[in-house]
């Protein structure tokens, strides 16, 4: 064996950029046995951690197996802000543009676009050309923020549009501010760019000042968790589940139409584990009339993470690691007819999964919202 | 077929049978040995119930005493060592000497041990009517009582010493605290700081070592140590020697100006090495009493016979070459030893480089380095005077390993985070802390632990191999190389650092043997001073008024110490208020007729119990030191010794009860 010998600048450089407890960690494991991804890969966080205590060469590969899905952390007995050691070693490694293949490019994106999809500024609001989507100003209650993902993915649209059709359903007062938007940054931030991430965060947050935005509406988990937890604030901010619920519980929206059908519900890493939002999305689904809710072995705060956090929805996983897979089989063993998601990464990742397993008649993929379109 | 030979008809025996829940009744079938005991010679009356030991099972043995006249009582239940004292004392409040007692035990050897009911039948059967033949020679024994001495000494003056004298001086007790050195305090007096909490060591010992020179209870005899210890619990006689000093401590002023002007130098023992001390000194600023003495072996008066400087300068002409040891004889009623601990040098480990390479310090160098009154002042410094930019602390050295000493030492860890933490307030060093586990086991010391991972030191798990000079690089040269592997991350380090710093392993005393003996006590597999209990007695030793506590009874930190400390006082405090004590009645006594002064019983009596009586040249035994045992008894060639309650006679009856099916 190779004598090493420890290299603290390392260490100390990824405490400097935000792992500052990274030395706090006493090495149970506790972590790694948490880790959707360690027994389908062997990745291992502890590991990870441990060459980050003494700046040992093998994080730089290890550190891009996480997908940010903090089972780990709500587990840790030492509370460590596990998500933060990840973030800060990537940024450590990654200065300099040395970034994995797929990143670069959606770093190249956002810089020059303003969304990680390589999609053009110009169109970003064209999927709601011919609908009846508000205009926001001083007179509307609500901004709803148009997750760059309804805007350029097409089978993500589709929610966006269900969005416009729902809330106006719902009588609420809301309206877009139908340019100038740019991704909320949550992904690159947890990609360790914080810089660039720094820049959109501005960028929007301007944009909610400037239009004295006081209360937002959020389509994707993750624009909810950017604006709550890393925006400065001076407004609410709703996932639009929360909205649903709402609406629902006061009358507003009613759910009219029967569905005799089976379903159950993916709790998304960013609404559950992340921000605790477990309860809001099944009250929705318990009032559609007629329809049977059941729920996954793993619901809740043990729900399987998608795979595609942490700027994972972008990287290569090979075929039989992709933890989506594991998660629609788990949703077809319940009997369900339809796995009812919340966050555009897990929508993309299941209707992914739903092709390799050849189960497209087995079972459907659906947004909370499209649901709710079809009942109201 | 042996035959009781003694008439039954005499005795009225009372055999109760106790279920012990299901322990005994799970597997000893308790009806059918109750049937077969009933039919068993001088058996009057048998019975049985679900817990002997409780207050009813008690009462019914009592009751059952009285309404049948019972003269010999046996119980079969657990073990003598649980309730023998329980169903003796029941015996008595009956008004049957507790010796016509005979406790049998049914349960460790018995159900405890086997799953086979037809067996554990037999055995029971087997024991009890062994029990029933013994009963028959069993005879009323008297028990006596002796005063108790309420003055104490306590040896040593470590923080476990000094706590117990001031417990025992505020019950009104005189207390003789004997201390070796020139100054009570032990080794807490070296420290700097304390773990958890971080108090300065002195703030809170140095109050302490004045009300102990203050108080009018407590005499201090430093300097002095004791030579010989007879007698027995509540009566000692102790023989102390007071070391000449050179110095009459009654004229001295504690001015200072000997130490000031003697020629001598001579590493100080107290600075663990690091710094000097003069011929004549005192241990340390604080030292109580504040006096010094002259070290005999190096100062140039003794050696070379001129000098004198010191005899000069002393204003009050306290300087006394001609002193001699002198001895005092004391009446104790009883003793605490609390002679604390000796630290291991590591020099049996080479591969550490303890004394090779001058940067390597044992712990309590470092304690002195890092004390503000220390060598250094107070500052950690490399030899050559720099501030090191990197420390290493190795735990566990000598510890947990079979070469050296197979125990855990108990306070390192704790200690090597304090290290830690000093180290990272006093320098900008990076500090790495090599543990295999790290055992924070006390209030607070997990929280400790945690504030030290949050100071940025860096914990490898696993234990340093070597430590080196061997540089391979620019970068490594005037470095010591630390080699060893993180066990967490299988990799094998290399560490370059300016100091090493081990963590020596806690040893007894190095003459905690001798000790032992001259107070009759013993020592443990590690040297450390054996308690009665591990659990239940852990101040108290096999010889009776003899208490032990603090690091001499094994590795300690001080919450633990001070707490034996104050447990020995009270089981003291407990002793002398009763005044009086029993003495066990179960002694062994010499046939004067049949002894023929060999002496064989003299040197195998484990309790000095035995002294040979020149006049009738005959063996005497000493009935308050005898614990009845047994070993003479066995061993004398003319059978002239016999023990009480476990007669030849009594123990052939119950072997041949045991081994013979009829009796
Ligand atoms: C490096 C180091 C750091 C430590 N740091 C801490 C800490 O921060 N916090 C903590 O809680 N614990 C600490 N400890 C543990 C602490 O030292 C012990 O708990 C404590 O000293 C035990 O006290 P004691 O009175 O039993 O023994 P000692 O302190 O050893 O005192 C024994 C006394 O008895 C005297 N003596 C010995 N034999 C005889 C004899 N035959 N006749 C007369 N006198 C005799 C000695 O001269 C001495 O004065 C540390 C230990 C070490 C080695």
């Amino acid at each position: 064996m190779q004598a090493v010998t420890p290299y603290l600048e390392v260490t100390d450089a990824i405490m400097e950029a935000g792992g500052e407890k990274l030395k706090t960690c006493l090495q149970c494991g506790a972590c790694t046995g948490s880790c959707p991804w360690a027994p389908v890969n062997g990745f291992s966080v502890r590991s990870m951690i441990r060459l980050s205590q003494f700046g040992l060469e093998g994080i730089e590969k290890m550190m891009w197996e996480c997908s940010t899905c903090k089972q780990c952390e709500v587990r840790c007995p030492q509370g460590l802000p596990i998500i933060d050691v990840v973030k800060a070693a990537r940024t450590v490694f990654s200065q300099g543009g040395l970034l994995p293949g797929p990143l670069r490019n959606v770093v190249g994106s956002l810089v020059s676009k303003g969304c990680p999809w390589g999609g053009e500024k110009e169109v970003r609001y064209d999927w709601m050309a011919g609908r009846p989507v508000p205009d926001f100003g001083p007179d509307k209650e609500n901004l709803y923020f148009t997750c760059c993902t309804y805007a350029y993915d097409p089978r993500n649209r589709k929610v966006g549009e269900a969005t416009v059709e729902v809330l106006n359903k719902a009588g609420l007062s809301w309206g877009v501010v139908k340019t100038g938007e740019v991704c909320c940054g949550e992904a690159v931030n947890k990609m360790g760019e914080t810089e660039l991430f720094g820049k959109l965060k501005d960028t929007n947050h301007k944009l909610f000042v400037d239009h004295k935005a006081t209360s937002i509406i959020t389509g994707s988990p993750h624009c909810y968790h950017t604006f709550t937890k890393e925006y400065p604030g001076g407004y609410k901010v709703r996932h639009i589940s929360q909205v649903l619920a709402d609406a629902v519980d006061s009358g507003k929206l009613k759910l009219s139409k029967s569905l005799l059908k089976k379903i159950t519900f993916h709790d998304p890493c960013y609404l559950g584990r992340h921000n605790g939002i477990y309860d809001e999305p099944r009250a929705v689904l318990k009032a559609i009339p007629d329809a049977e809710f059941v729920e996954m072995p793993r619901n809740r705060e043990d729900s399987l993470c998608c795979g595609g956090g942490g700027g994972k929805i972008w990287m290569e996983v090979p075929a039989g690691e992709r933890l989506s897979d594991f998660r629609v089989q788990e949703a077809i063993d319940t009997g369900a007819q339809i796995l009812v998601v919340d966050c555009p990464y897990c929508l993309t990742n299941f209707e992914d999964s739903r092709k390799v397993l050849n189960a497209e008649d087995k079972i459907q993929v659906m947004d909370l919202v499209e649901l709710v379109k079809t009942v109201i | 077929m042996a035959k009781i030979t003694k008439k039954p008809d005499k005795e009225k025996i009372g055999v109760f049978l106790c279920h012990c829940g299901t322990n005994i009744a799970g597997v000893v079938d308790i009806p059918a040995l109750a049937g077969y005991t009933r039919d068993l010679p001088g058996v009057e009356m048998v019975d049985e119930y679900k817990f002997m030991c409780s207050q009813p099972g008690q009462d019914l043995i009592k009751d059952s005493i009285k309404k049948h006249k019972l003269t010999k009582v046996i119980v079969a239940a657990c073990s003598p060592l649980m309730h023998e004292n329980t169903f003796r004392k029941a015996c008595e409040e009956a008004g049957l000497n507790r010796y016509c007692f005979i406790m049998v035990n049914n349960r460790e050897h018995n159900s405890w041990v086997t799953e086979d009911k037809a067996l554990a039948l037999q055995k029971a059967k087997d024991l009890i009517r062994g029990a029933v033949a013994r009963a028959f020679w069993l005879e009323p024994l008297e028990v006596k009582e002796v005063g108790v001495n309420p003055n104490v000494l306590i040896l040593g003056g470590g923080i476990a010493g000094i706590q117990a004298a001031l417990d025992l001086a505020e019950s009104g007790r005189t207390v003789y605290l004997v201390e070796r050195e020139q100054s009570i305090g032990g080794n807490m007096a070296k420290f700097d700081k304390t773990f958890p909490t971080l108090d300065c060591a002195a703030c809170i010992l140095t109050p302490k070592m004045v009300s102990v020179g203050q108080h009018p209870n407590i005499k201090l005899w430093n300097y002095a140590e004791v030579d010989e210890v007879s007698g027995f619990v509540g009566n000692f006689k102790v023989k102390v020697r007071h070391k000449a000093t050179s110095v009459n401590f009654e004229k001295c002023t504690g001015c200072g100006i000997c130490q000031e002007k003697c020629p001598v130098k001579r590493p100080s023992e107290f600075d663990e090495g690091l710094g000097n001390r003069k011929a004549i000194y005192t241990l340390f600023a604080q030292a109580v009493p504040n006096k010094p003495v002259i070290d005999r072996v190096n100062c140039t008066y003794y050696i070379k016979g001129k000098c004198k400087v010191c005899e000069k300068f002393c204003e009050p002409k306290a300087i006394d070459f001609e002193m001699k040891d002198s001895v005092e004889e004391i009446e104790v009623g009883s003793i605490i030893l609390a002679t604390g601990f000796h630290l291991w040098e590591a020099g049996q480990m080479p591969e550490l480089g303890m004394g090779k390479y001058p940067n390597v310090l044992t712990s309590l160098q470092f304690e002195r380095m890092s004390n503000s009154s220390g060598p250094t002042l107070g500052k950690i410094l490399l030899k050559d005077g720099r501030e090191p930019e990197s420390v290493a602390i190795l735990h566990c050295t000598g510890s947990r390993d079979v070469n050296y000493h197979e125990y855990c030492s108990r306070v390192c860890c704790m200690y090597a985070l304090k290290f830690a933490h000093l180290i990272k307030e006093k320098t900008k060093a990076h500090v790495y802390n090599f543990y295999i586990d790290m055992r924070c086991f006390g209030k607070g010391y997990e929280e400790f632990y945690h504030r030290l991972l949050e100071e940025n030191v860096t914990f490898i798990r696993g234990k340093a191999a070597s430590v080196t000079d061997r540089a391979e690089n620019e970068s490594e040269s005037g470095k010591l190389i630390v080699m060893g592997e993180d066990t967490l991350s299988q990799k094998l380090l290399r560490l370059p650092v300016d100091m090493v710093i081990l963590t020596n392993a806690i040893e007894p005393q190095l003459d905690a043997q001798e000790v032992a003996r001259k107070f009759k006590i013993s020592c443990a597999g590690g040297g450390f001073f054996l308690e009665k209990h591990p659990k239940l007695a852990p101040v108290a030793t096999a010889s009776d008024g003899v208490f032990i506590a603090g690091a001499c009874q094994s590795p300690k930190d001080i919450p633990d110490t001070v707490a034996q400390g104050q447990a020995a006082a009270s089981a003291v405090f407990a002793l002398t208020q009763r005044g009086k004590v029993e003495l066990e009645a179960t002694t062994a006594i010499v046939d004067e007729e049949l002894c023929s002064g060999c002496e064989i019983c003299l040197s195998l009596c484990p309790y000095q119990a035995i002294s040979h009586n020149a006049e009738k040249k005959i063996s005497a035994i000493n009935d308050a030191l005898c614990k009845g045992c047994g070993t003479c008894a066995a061993a004398c060639p003319s059978k002239a010794i016999f023990a009480r309650h476990y007669t030849n006679q009594q123990i052939l009856a119950e072997l041949e009860g045991v081994l013979n099916e009829r009796i």
